[in-house]
């Protein structure tokens, strides 16, 4: 792009309202939070990449099961490393915004869970998210048969042409009559 | 406003340490760009006069950018293009140059590039010139090519002074609509109209941000190039008047947000909660904002239409009887424990009925006090109906088809997670909560076969049905005996009896209140439901309780109304012979004096029901709140501060253990706010000042409670989701609405209002009022006109008419829901039938793909040195593998577009036929 302003410009700033979902007063905050993620010697800010690491440490991401897989999605850094600068941060949060449509938060879901970016659920996908979603580790996750059971019972409803995945339009189709999913898939600063 | 400075405020140092530094920090940056601005200016003015220059050079640089990306695309293009058209092959090449030339141009040959210029900007006119006529898709390019015309001649702009003659000519040729054909100038409007849309949906596409900056801006350029020639002649400037006033009517809007977003009162304090306790915890205080903003129209109506108009302009204290304090309670009328009680000088104020005078008209407005008195009583509570109705209009509409319970499990899995908590221990207890709900979905699945000892449940369910019952009725029953036994307290007077006595009704129905919970709660698990279904049972019993309870309160209440009116017809035969005494008495003794006067304070009075009724309701709301406040302080802080520091010295761990910290209990508060609204939109009508102590109420308890969560309380371990519940939130307000204005307006319409005090004294019934004005103050066609229209004979059918039109909505709703169904269905099918198609259609092209490729092998293979028909083949190839992928629809989002990556530039031809299909959705 042309300009390589390290600071927030009123342009910016209107073009910013106008491609997200955010207010102004929300861009501002964000700015400020990435800014304070800055290496201090990091004088160009928005170009800048912060490493996962770093973005991970925020408490709004910190307890997310899906942390990682968040950054690497939003990520458009080359190596794939999940790093982000400042314009897919505020991707990230337009998508997780109050405002945001059922359409772009159920986009970012299905790729939020697609752990292997094959662009459709497979088993090994389902597996992990539920993995995610009980934590995990120890006494708290399923047994191989509550999981073949669990698996089964969602390819069942969920997969419409039967083919053994979920892709995007089954999955946003499954997703658009959940009366909680918009008011759940949020993250506020 | 103020609210949100309470609320930095609260938020506390660190908040406003931030906000501080982001405002040094914005004002620095301000000034360095500014810094930066000025020197780049001043470097350009040297080359340039014109400031604006300066914009359009830097939309240049975008506008190669662009084409930077443009040209690649098209490389690509040529590649699988065998037939591509010998003019977009030439503008590739030309682009290529173009880059190249650039290139140099940042050397700086001044001398070479101008020439260049010139040349450049001929060929493109005469390119033009060439392709104007031809096909839609052909003015599509053509549409295109203008455009980078356009890019080129705005990039060329900083090179000289000779070129921007040389361009501005060119651009009038192509701004000018006369030079356009109205079929043209319809194609550019499309595209205009087009590129607009697109700049709307722009938010709403899953690109990423790069993408999205270069689309915008590209568009808006665009835009702003060719709204200017689409008008026609003379409304050619209204028309750009128009595009600039839409323009700036967007930002305002865009602005207005921005401030109405900064305006919601408490939103930092219930995302804090959001983020540390989950979405269901702020769901109440989401509830409590909500209510809190309709008691602030509610207190705003009454405060404005009725108290202050009264307190100004009506006649002062002491002036008539109903406005004094009787002479009998006048020594005790300051003391604290009476105007705690609402008693004293408190009940003789505008904050009760009896205090508002007959009065038709009052002050130098002519204010008509009784009249909007009654209807602001009626306006409350039609705004009220009004609102809660609308909200749950628009929460049906956004949950959809919430109902269908078809997708269970997917939404166990895919939705479950609520994405704003960001506290640790929140998050594992929605692991554990996640897990327990998968284990149980899928126990549940099995055990929808099987069911054991079905008569046991069944046996308990019906016992601790009964229990529930039982203890229902006991309450009732405890409330109306103590009612009654209190109406024998007043009529001995309260001096006589202890404080308990004087106040237990209030504090009977607030203890049931807070303890009969609890024991429901101890019956329910007798039942052994499901906790989803456990939550609704005990919401339905604490309802009952809760409308019971304030059902019996009414009942007694009415026993008292009907008490005291018998005691108004003694009053006032008293008073008709105290006054014929005092007449005779002042005739015998003096036939001269002028009309006697006798202080307001020793006129007799009858006792005024109305101001009972809105005393004991007030009473009511005081101890409520109380009770609430102080359970709050002592069930969760004490209790907390007790667990955390005995923790030390105890023989058991209290926090794992026992007493533990305690959790938010939403479902109860949301209840215990909804019926103090209850009795709110009951008691308004009779004390006016119940929606400020309302307001009052709900401002501490926001507050108070936000302090409460945050500090001494544990996040729940069932974490429940809220916007489910949120239209059940909303029917209960509803139920409650309805069943409070039901007393409310049997007590306006049957019961006579008091001789002698109230806006309504002197009438047979309040609502006179109405036709008192309609015969004073309005011509006498309208109360004729009027007095029709209310004849049964026209009420009736227009009742009917309603009936009807009711039960022709429902049904055709009804249908609407078959229809819908049916469509789902048929989509299903269709989709499996798509499927099936897709399956042989790309086994097919496979097959073919196959078949073309060992040609292509062989053909390669025959004739090496024939680059051209082996390109063609490829190019074939390519089109088969658009075959197979196009007819799956369903799959062009989830195949990663190569739009995500930053290497592959976006096709914006594509782009712009997606735009309206977007807008569809």
């Amino acid at each position: 792009m042309g300009t390589t302003a390290s600071q927030l410009d009123k342009g910016m700033l209107s073009e910013y309202q106008e491609l997200t979902f955010l207010t102004k007063q929300e861009i501002l905050l964000a700015y400020k939070r990435f800014s304070e993620l800055l290496p201090k010697e990091e004088t160009n800010g928005i170009s800048y990449r912060i490493p996962m690491n770093a973005i991970l440490e925020l408490p709004e991401l910190k307890t997310n099961p899906f942390n990682e897989r968040i950054c690497k999605v939003f990520s458009t850094s080359d190596s794939h490393d999940g790093s982000l600068n400042f314009d897919d941060f505020l991707d990230l949060l337009s998508a997780f915004s109050d405002s945001a449509t059922l359409e772009i938060k159920s986009h970012y879901a299905f790729r939020i869970f697609d752990f292997d970016d094959d662009g459709t659920l497979g088993r090994q996908d389902l597996e992990k998210l539920v993995n995610c979603l009980t934590g995990g580790t120890g006494d708290t996750s399923l047994t191989p048969d509550e999981m073949k059971q669990l698996i089964d019972n969602i390819l069942e409803e969920s997969d419409i042409d039967k083919d053994g995945t979920v892709n995007l339009s089954e999955f946003q189709h499954v997703i658009s009559r959940s009366p909680d999913f918009v008011s759940s898939f949020k993250i506020v600063l | 406003m103020s609210f949100i400075g309470d609320e930095q405020f609260e938020g506390g140092n660190k908040e406003k340490r931030h906000r501080e530094k982001r405002r040094d920090g914005s004002k620095d940056r301000r000034k360095r760009a500014n810094a930066k601005r000025r020197e780049r200016s001043r470097a350009d003015r040297e080359n340039e006069e014109f400031e604006e220059r300066l914009v359009k050079r830097e939309k240049g640089r975008r506008g190669r950018v662009k084409n930077d990306q443009e040209a690649k695309k098209r490389e690509q293009e040529e590649g699988a293009g065998a037939q591509v058209k010998s003019g977009k092959t030439a503008k590739v090449k030309k682009n290529i140059k173009n880059e190249k030339r650039r290139m140099s141009e940042k050397a700086g040959e001044a001398g070479e590039r101008t020439e260049k210029g010139k040349k450049r900007v001929e060929s493109a006119k005469k390119e033009t010139a060439t392709v104007k006529h031809g096909t839609r898709d052909k003015t599509r390019e053509e549409r295109k090519k203008k455009r980078k015309k356009v890019f080129e001649t705005s990039s060329e702009h900083k090179t000289s002074e000779q070129d921007s003659e040389d361009k501005e000519n060119s651009e009038d040729k192509e701004v000018k609509p006369e030079s356009l054909s109205p079929d043209e100038l319809e194609k550019l409007k499309e595209a205009v109209d087009e590129k607009k849309k697109l700049i709307q949906s722009l938010r709403g596409k899953p690109w990423p941000m790069k993408k999205k900056l270069v689309t915008l801006r590209e568009s808006q350029q665009f835009l702003e190039k060719y709204e200017g020639a689409l008008g026609k002649g003379k409304g050619r400037k209204l028309y750009a008047y128009k595009v600039m006033m839409t323009k700036k009517w967007m930002k305002f809007q865009r602005d207005f947000e921005n401030f109405k977003t900064a305006c919601i009162p408490w939103e930092m304090k219930i995302k804090e909660i959001e983020s540390h306790f989950g979405s269901s915890v702020a769901s109440y205080f989401i509830f409590l904002r909500w209510m809190y903003g309709i008691n602030m129209i509610l207190f705003g109506l009454t405060f404005g239409l009725v108290m202050v108009p009264e307190a100004l302009m009506g006649r002062p204290y002491g002036s008539i009887p109903r406005k004094t304090v009787p002479r009998a309670e006048e020594a005790s009328a300051m003391d604290f424990a009476v105007l705690w009680d609402f008693g004293g000088y408190a009940q003789y104020s505008v904050l009760f009925y009896g205090f508002y005078s007959n009065q038709r008209a009052i002050g130098w407005l002519k204010f008509r006090m009784p009249l909007s008195y009654f209807l602001v009583g009626v306006g409350t509570v039609a705004y009220s109906y009004m609102v809660v109705i609308r909200t749950m209009a628009r929460n049906a509409n956004e949950s959809g088809v919430g109902d269908d319970n078809s997708f269970n499990f997917s939404w166990k899995m895919f939705t479950s997670w609520d994405y704003l908590i960001g506290n640790p221990e929140t998050a594992d207890n929605k692991f554990a909560s996640i897990t327990t709900c998968f284990k149980e979905a899928i126990l549940e699945e099995q055990e929808s076969r099987k069911d054991d000892n079905i008569h046991l449940t069944r046996f308990l369910r019906v016992l601790a049905n009964f229990l529930v019952l039982c203890c229902l009725a006991g309450s009732g029953y405890l409330i109306y005996f103590v009612v009654r036994r209190s109406q024998k307290f007043a009529l001995d007077g309260f001096e006589n009896h202890t404080w308990w006595e004087r106040n237990e009704v209030n504090m009977v129905m607030s203890l049931l209140g807070m303890f009969c919970p609890m024991l429901f709660d101890v019956i329910s698990t007798l039942e052994n439901y499901h906790p989803r279904v456990a939550l609704q049972w005990q919401l339905g019993r604490i309802f009952a309780l809760f409308l019971g309870n304030l059902y019996t309160f009414i009942i007694a209440l009415m026993d008292e109304i009907n008490v005291k009116r018998e005691e108004e017809k003694i009053v006032k035969f008293n008073i008709t012979m105290w006054e014929a005494s005092l007449y005779n008495g002042t005739v015998s003794e003096n036939f001269t004096a002028s009309p006697i006067t006798i202080h307001p304070a020793d006129v007799p009075r009858g006792p005024c029901w109305e101001t009972m009724v809105g005393q004991e309701f007030v009473r009511l709301i005081i101890s409520d709140t109380m009770t609430t406040y102080i359970t709050l302080l002592i069930g969760d802080f004490l209790r907390a501060v007790l667990v955390r520091f005995l923790n030390h010295c105890w023989c058991w761990d209290l926090e794992a253990g026992f007493p533990s910290y305690s959790e938010f209990d939403v479902s109860g508060n949301v209840l215990g706010l909804i019926f103090n609204q209850g009795m709110i939109w009951m008691g308004a009508f009779y004390a006016p000042c119940l929606p400020a102590l309302n307001v009052l109420r709900l401002h501490v308890s926001m507050y108070l409670q936000c302090w409460a969560v945050m500090c001494c309380n544990v996040p729940q371990e069932r974490v429940f989701k809220a916007s489910g519940s949120n239209n059940f939130y909303m029917a209960m307000l509803l139920v409650i609405l309805f069943l409070s204005t039901l007393p409310a307006i049997y007590t306006i319409v049957t019961i006579p209002p008091s001789f002698d005090c109230g806006p309504f004294s002197g009438k047979n019934r309040m609502f006179d009022v109405i036709r008192e004005t309609l015969e004073s103050d309005f011509p006498a066609w309208f109360s004729k006109v009027f007095s029709y229209a209310s004849n049964p004979g026209l009420v009736l059918p227009f009742i009917l008419l309603m009936v009807l039109a009711i039960y022709y909505l429902q049904s055709t709703s009804k249908s609407y829901k078959e229809a819908n169904v049916e469509l789902k269905k048929k989509l299903q099918m269709q989709n499996e039938e798509n499927k099936k198609k897709n399956k042989k259609a790309a086994q097919k092209a496979l097959m073919d793909l196959e078949e073309a490729r060992k040609v292509a092998l062989e053909s390669a293979g025959h004739q090496r040195n024939n680059n051209a028909s082996f390109q063609g083949q490829e190019a074939r190839d390519r089109e088969m593998e658009q075959a197979t992928r196009v007819p799956r629809p369903s799959n062009h989002m989830s195949h990663r577009t190569p739009g995500y990556l930053p290497n592959f530039p976006l096709q914006s031809e594509a782009m712009i036929r997606r735009a309206p299909s977007l807008q569809r959705h």
